[in-house]
Order: structure tokens, then sequence, then C-alpha cells
């Protein structure tokens, strides 16, 4: 693990589901799908289980973009976590913009189980954006 | 934390054979494993999941070496359970077991890209380290079973589902949304690849398993909400209004013929080919044999409906319905109110096998197939064209004479003398892939067109040998025992095939079709004048599927159909415990396929709910009492009312109903004290992933 490379690539966290976009993340492979490597997926039960925390201190870690990936709303496996996870979102994404962090690093998406392309595709796009904006600027 | 306790970990990395070490280096990721903290030792093997894999991890146990064990491989969602079992025979408790998954979300994913996926993957085993050195021993829990179960849909799968629970000794509550059982396959005239005639061998079962002690059958109905957990389900189930007295109905059907003509509407069983009246059974051989009323369709006969007064004739008798005036029993009574709601059953159970099947596509959205056409008709329609319990008692006549040939028949059943004036088809074209591997509609094979193509052509030429019978294929799927046989035998028939996608049909003034085509065997264009063009429309998942799903908890995959936990290894699992899935429900197949799947289903659910209780994961959250403040708002936010406030000591404490808790961390997130634990997604454990991923580094919380 080089720490400091020449060539600055993004560190991507996506915190997923595991009924939905841990299995999304599942078939891409399965599937062959290729998206970017920068992408490390962090199994949680449910995108209600994400904690604001959780994504703050990826961000004051170093990783340049966080991704908290749910099932699609009223496909919870535990009925509505994922709306909690939407509730949680739009407050995180104010204090973000506070800390001087551009909203735009943390993500939240509904990818369900058998959208493995969805998953590929959104990742891929997520790292194009994070690659527009830069490293993370807390990373001084 | 005594010298004992202290982590001591064990990585071993997997290559899946070429899988893994295709695109990761195996040997690197070992050497950086080696040093991150805690790892005692780190090895790698060809299948860490194979048995002399497996004896690598435990002979680390048995030794002492290790008390944490980290397996790179695969993914938890296959390979979680056999690494876990692997530790606990090993004698170590299966919950100091972690995983990082670097074979379908990494080596599979990032294949070209070796250097990169290499880094990924070591970065993945620094977080499951992490994780693993603050892993804590849990003891499983053990839930009494319901051993009664639910199977949804009464088709030849939910039949033969329940069944075999049944006879196991199993109490099954057979729910079906139709009044009667049977499903699509009671439609069906002949079944490939032997011509076995449907009825004959579905009606049996029909009736066996309606009688079966061990069956309570609830037709008529549909779920209404889904609630509990594996071995404790509790479902609502909505039993529609039948507007009959099903104690009194002996399904004489004296009923049926009395119902007047501006009550007719098209008939659910003939696939619209006729009509039925507003008062109905859905088909002579239906079981239960009951009529209902269908409230929309009925015109309210004598301005009277259900605990309304009668009107009086002149003479001061009651007016009645025609259907209440002629029933013998008494069951067309209006005289009580019904509710148009029906009624609510609870039933409980322990297991749900979902077998609700398909429905066929409708031709109306193929509008380069002249779809207003009578003539132009879907297969299942050919199905009933040709049935013995058809429209016309299976009397082959272009469809749009129909209601000639019904007339017809009045006249006979009347007495009188009458010449059927119906036309009889000389030509029939098939075209197959109608919906299906079209990615307008649906990308999928709907698997049996091919097949069912080839016995409608085979039954109507063996029995109308002067017919002409074109079929158009883009290819001829005869995957199966019997029946390329089958094909052959068709070609030798003189069936004549068109390999080639039929382009267009036009509908004729005189009620034939002109079909075009491109024969690319011929290489050239062809067109042909049809009596009637059959369509081999796309199986397609019913209509309420999803809404079923979402109260069920169950997923579907992007084409609609239910999914499985895993298609190879669990074709009739969910990703909810204790419901199964068999049948059309799950994708297009055919009778002995859906057979199979239901038996498979049920011997699923036996083997659940036969010891009558079964272990849990603890993988549930638990309320440290010190740290709650009681302010409530974890009691809110739980989707199953798991979490109540008591008193203890004089304050307020949260407290969870372990059996009730389902471990999605909900309330550990909102907590403000972190008083909630979700154990084996603890914060902590959580935080040190994504610390270690983000700083790439293990970092210590």
């Amino acid at each position: 693990m080089s720490e400091v490379s020449e060539e600055w690539e993004p560190n991507i966290v996506v915190i997923a589901c595991n009924w939905c976009t841990y299995q999304a993340a599942d078939l891409a492979g399965s599937l062959r799908y290729s998206y970017p490597p920068t992408v490390k997926v962090v199994r949680v039960p449910c995108s209600g289980r994400v904690e604001p925390e959780f994504v703050l201190e990826a961000l004051f870690n170093g990783a340049d973009g966080v991704l908290i990936g749910g099932c699609h709303l009223g496909d919870c496996h535990y009925k509505n976590g994922n709306y909690k996870a939407l509730k949680r979102y739009e407050w995180l994404k104010e204090i973000i913009s506070e800390l001087g962090i551009e909203p735009e690093r943390v993500r939240l998406e509904w990818i369900s189980g058998s959208e493995g392309l969805k998953f590929a595709e959104v990742m891929k796009e997520f790292d194009a954006t994070i690659r527009k904006l830069g490293p993370n600027p807390l990373k001084g | 934390m005594t010298a004992e306790d202290k982590p001591r970990i064990g990585v071993y990395i997997c290559h899946c054979g070429e899988n893994i070490a295709g695109a990761v280096d195996v040997e690197e990721v070992r050497k950086f494993a080696e040093k991150l903290p805690d790892v005692v030792v780190a090895r790698d093997y060809l299948f860490m999941c194979s048995d002399p894999g497996q004896e690598i991890i435990k002979e680390d146990i048995r030794k002492g070496l290790v008390n944490r064990v980290v397996v790179a491989a695969c993914t938890p969602r296959t390979h979680e359970p056999i690494f876990r079992k692997a530790c606990e025979d090993a004698g170590l408790n299966k919950y100091y077991f972690e995983m990082a998954n670097i074979r379908d979300q990494c080596s599979w994913a990032h294949w070209h890209e070796k250097e990169k996926a290499t880094e990924k993957a070591k970065l993945l085993v620094a977080a499951a380290v992490a994780k693993a050195r603050l892993l804590e021993p849990l003891e499983d829990r053990y839930v009494e079973l319901n051993k009664d179960v639910m199977v949804l849909g009464g088709g030849i799968a939910g039949i033969f589902a329940a069944l075999d629970l049944a006879n196991a000794g199993f109490k099954v509550y057979l729910v079906e949304k139709s009044p009667s059982i049977g499903g699509n396959m009671a439609k069906l005239d002949k079944t490939f690849p032997t011509n076995d005639c449907s009825a004959c061998i579905l009606t049996p079962l029909m009736v066996e398993v309606a009688n079966h002690p061990n069956v309570e059958l609830i037709t008529y109905a549909e779920v209404e909400s889904v609630d509990g957990t594996v071995g404790n389900f509790k479902v609502k189930v909505r039993k529609k209004q039948t507007y009959v007295d099903w104690d009194k109905c002996t399904g004489c059907g004296a009923c049926l013929n009395v119902c007047p003509p501006k009550a007719r509407v098209p008939d659910e069983y003939n696939e619209g080919l006729s009509t039925r009246g507003a008062i109905y059974i859905a088909f002579p051989q239906a079981v239960p044999k009951k009529a209902v009323i269908d409230p929309d369709a009925c015109i309210r006969c004598g301005g009277r409906w259900f605990g309304e007064e009668p009107r009086k004739t002149k003479d001061g008798k009651p007016i009645l319905a025609p259907c209440e005036k002629v029933c013998p029993t008494g069951a067309c009574s209006r005289d009580e109110p019904r509710d148009p709601n029906g009624e609510l059953i609870e039933l409980n159970v322990g297991s749900i096998i979902v077998a609700t099947g398909y429905r066929v596509m409708d031709k109306k959205h193929f509008k380069e197939y002249a779809p207003d056409s009578p003539n132009v008709i879907t297969a299942l329609q050919m199905e009933r064209l040709i049935s013995a319990t058809g429209p016309t008692e299976g009397k082959l006549i272009v469809p749009s004479d129909i209601p000639k040939y019904l007339e017809w028949k009045k006249k006979i059943e009347k007495g009188k003398e009458a010449e059927l004036e119906a036309r009889k088809p000389h030509v029939i074209t098939f075209v197959s892939c109608v919906g299906s591997r079209d990615e307008r509609y649906h990308t999928y094979c709907s698997k049996v067109c091919c097949m069912y193509m080839l016995k409608q052509a085979m039954l109507l030429k063996e029995k109308y040998p002067d017919l002409e019978i074109y079929i158009s294929f883009i290819d001829v799927r005869t995957p199966g025992k019997d029946f390329d046989e089958y094909y052959m035998r068709c070609r030798k028939l003189g069936i004549k095939i068109i390999k080639g996608k039929i382009g267009g049909v036009q509908r004729l003034p005189d009620e034939r079709l002109l079909v075009k085509g491109y024969d690319a065997e011929l290489g050239r264009p062809v067109e042909l004048i049809s009596d009637i063009v059959v369509l081999a429309t796309a199986m397609e998942p019913n209509m309420d599927l999803k809404e079923l799903a979402r109260k069920l908890g169950i997923s579907v995959g992007a084409e609609g159909f239910l999914k499985e936990r895993h298609t190879k290894l669990y074709p009739v699992d969910t990703m909810t415990e204790g419901i199964f899935i068999c049948g059309c429900a799950q994708g297009p197949k055919d009778i002995p396929d859906s057979v199979a799947q239901a038996k498979a289903a049920a011997a699923s659910a036996m083997s659940l709910l036969a010891p009558g209780k079964m272990k849990v994961e603890p993988l549930i959250s638990e309320v440290d009492q010190e740290k709650c403040i009681g302010c409530g708002i974890c009691e809110n936010l739980c989707p199953y009312g798991a979490i109540t406030l008591v008193e203890v000591n004089g304050s307020r404490k949260s407290k969870i109903n372990e059996t009730l808790c389902k471990g999605c961390g909900v309330c550990a997130a909102a907590c403000p004290s972190k008083a909630i634990t979700l154990h084996g997604f603890t914060y902590e454990q959580v935080l040190a992933q994504i610390r270690t991923i983000a700083a790439k580094k293990v970092v210590e919380v």
C-alpha cells in the first residue's frame, strides 16, 4: 500500500447494505462488469445502520469519496431502514458543506441485488466525479 | 484482557483456482497480511473452502496458534457459513471469524488491472483484520418454530408443494387468488413431450390436495400483510367477497344459465374467447366447485343488492334476482348484507412457499401482428380452442366464428334444428419469440414456447392431416429429455418450419391474415395467407408479483420474477429465511421443472421446520442499560416493535426483545449515548474497517 503515490488515485469507501447493494457488488463481479479498483466496500446489514459518523470518519481519515448503498425505497429488507438513511443523508450533506467539503463527495444510491450493471456504472461515474474534484481537502 | 484472549489472528488467502490468483498476487497479499497488527500467521491455498483448505485453518486453531480467523476469498454471501462451521468444528467460537471479499468484489471486477487489484485486496484484508481484532464471541440463539406452512398459489407447483408437506404430516394453508385452484395448467389441452391430457393428470391432484386432512384450502384470497420472521410468520389473508354462500353452494350451476346477457364479460378460463356471466364457476372441473359473483359485472337484477329489501310485484310478491330465484339451496340469497371487503383471516406459520405462477403476455402490445383481428390469438387461446373444455368443445373453427358457434349451440340445446356455418381453418401459422428475446419487451427466453408450438402443431396435424401448418422460429430450442425427438416427429408429420422472424401480419377483409416474414434458409422474404395466426407470447411475472414480494420481504430480479438466494446452490431459497419459491414465479419453466422445484421447496421447508426449533445468528442489538438515558428514540425507530421502554430502578431504560429483533441496526445508528450495540456490526468494528480503508492502514479505534 503505497501511501504517497506520484499519480493521485481516489480512495472511495462504499458502505453497502447486505441485502441489496452488497449483493449488487458481488453480481457485478460475477458478471465481470469492471469498475475502478479505487472502490472498496464495507458491509453493513442495512443502510439504516450507517451512522453519520461513519461517513465523517471516512473523510477525516482520508477517503476522497463515500457512497452509501441501500435497497430501493420500499424494498428495504428491514421494511424502512433506507428511509432513515435518506433522512440522515440529507442532514449529513449540510454538515459536510459546513466543514468545507464538497457535498458531491458523499453520495447515497439505491442499487438492488439484481443491479450488478448499475453498481458498476454508478461506481465508474462516482470515481469520475471524485477525480474531477481532486483529493479530499481535509488531507491537506 | 488476558494473554489468552489477546487476538492471535490467522489470515487465510484463497487462490480460488485462477479466479483470485489470476488477478491478485496472492503471495504479495500474504506477505502484507503477515505484518498486520495481531496477525500471527498468514497462509494461502488453492481452494480454501475444500476439505484440505479448511483443515489448514482447523489445524492452526487446534494447535492454539490462532484464536481469530480471517479468510480472504470469494464472498461471505455463500461461504461465510462454511468457514464459520470450520471454526466451530475446531473448537473456536464461530463469531471469531471475518471474511475479506477479494474475488467477487476484487479479482473478478478488476481482472485486467493486476497491480491495482492486488493493492485493493491488501486493503480489504487489512480492513478485515481491523475488524477481526474487535470481534467478540457470541452464542447462537434457538427459536421455537411453528410447523405450519402457507403455500401461496394453487397451480401445479403450489399443489405439489402442499401435497408433499401434507403427506409428511405438516399442516398446510393453500392460498389461491382465483376461486379455484388449478392455475394455468388447468387451461392446457395436452402437455409436451408425452401429449398427456392436462386435465387427466391435474384434476385428480386438485381433488387430492383439497381433500387432504392436513390441507386447508383458502381460495379467492390474497395476502394482505406478512409480519414476523422464520418460524413465526404472521400472515393476514384477505378472503375476497364471493357473494355466494359457499357453505350452501353445491356447484350445481343452475345460476350460470340465468345470468342475463347484459351481465356477460370475457371468460378468464377461455382466455376471452367466450363470455361468462356475472355469477360464474371458474370452470367445470373447478376445485372447490363453487360459484362467485363478480360485483363489477353484476347488473343488480331486480334492482336489489345484498341486504336490500326486495322490490315487490303488484300483487306483493318480492322480486328476486334470477340467480337468487333459481338457486336450490339458497346460497345466492341477497337477504343478508355482505361486506365488499370480504373477510380477513390471520394465519400463523413457520414457513411460506411462494408458487404464484406467471401470466401470458397480452397480444395487444404487438401492433405489427394485427392484434385487433380475432384470428390472431395467443398460444394459450389456441390451447383453449383445441381443448374439449374450451369454447367450442374442441371443434376447430376460426376464432372469428366462435360467436356463430355459440349461437348454433344455443339453438341445438333448445332442440331447434340448425346448421353450423363456422369456417374451418386451412392454414395456421405460429410466430415464435413474441415478447421474449426482444429488447423492447423481455430479453429472456420464455423457455417453453418452442415446445408448446410444436405440441399444438402436432396435435392439430394429427387430428386434421389436411391442415397446412407453418412455424416460424428464430431458433428451435429443444433442450430436454425427448424434446428434440419430439421436434423431429413434427417435421416428419409435414409441419413446415420457417427459419426466421415474422415481420408483420395484415388483417384481410375476409378475416384471413396475410403473414409476411423472411426465411433465412431460402434467403428471401415469404408471404402466406393464414386463417389463424398463433403468437407464442412471453411468460411474464404476474402484475402484482412485485407488490407481493415487498409484503414478503423478498426480492425480484430485473426481469420481474422472484429472485432466488443463489442461482446454483440455493435455487428455491430467498434472502429471507423461511420463505421459499418455486414454479414460474421464479422464472419461466415447464411443468416437470415446476414440479421438481415445488418438491424441492417443500423439502426445504420440511428440513427447516422438522426439528421444531432452529439456531439463529445472534447478530442482533443489545442495550447497555448503564449507558441508556431513556430518551426513547430507538423505540420509535424500530421497524419491528422490538424495543420498549421499561422502568429499571426508577428510571426509563430501553429494552430489546431478542426474538423480535432482526438486527438491522437502525437503533444502534441512532442512539445518542451509544448504549446500543449491534452484535456482528458494532460501532467499533465498522469504524475500524472504514478507517482502515480510508487511511490505507490499520487505525486503532
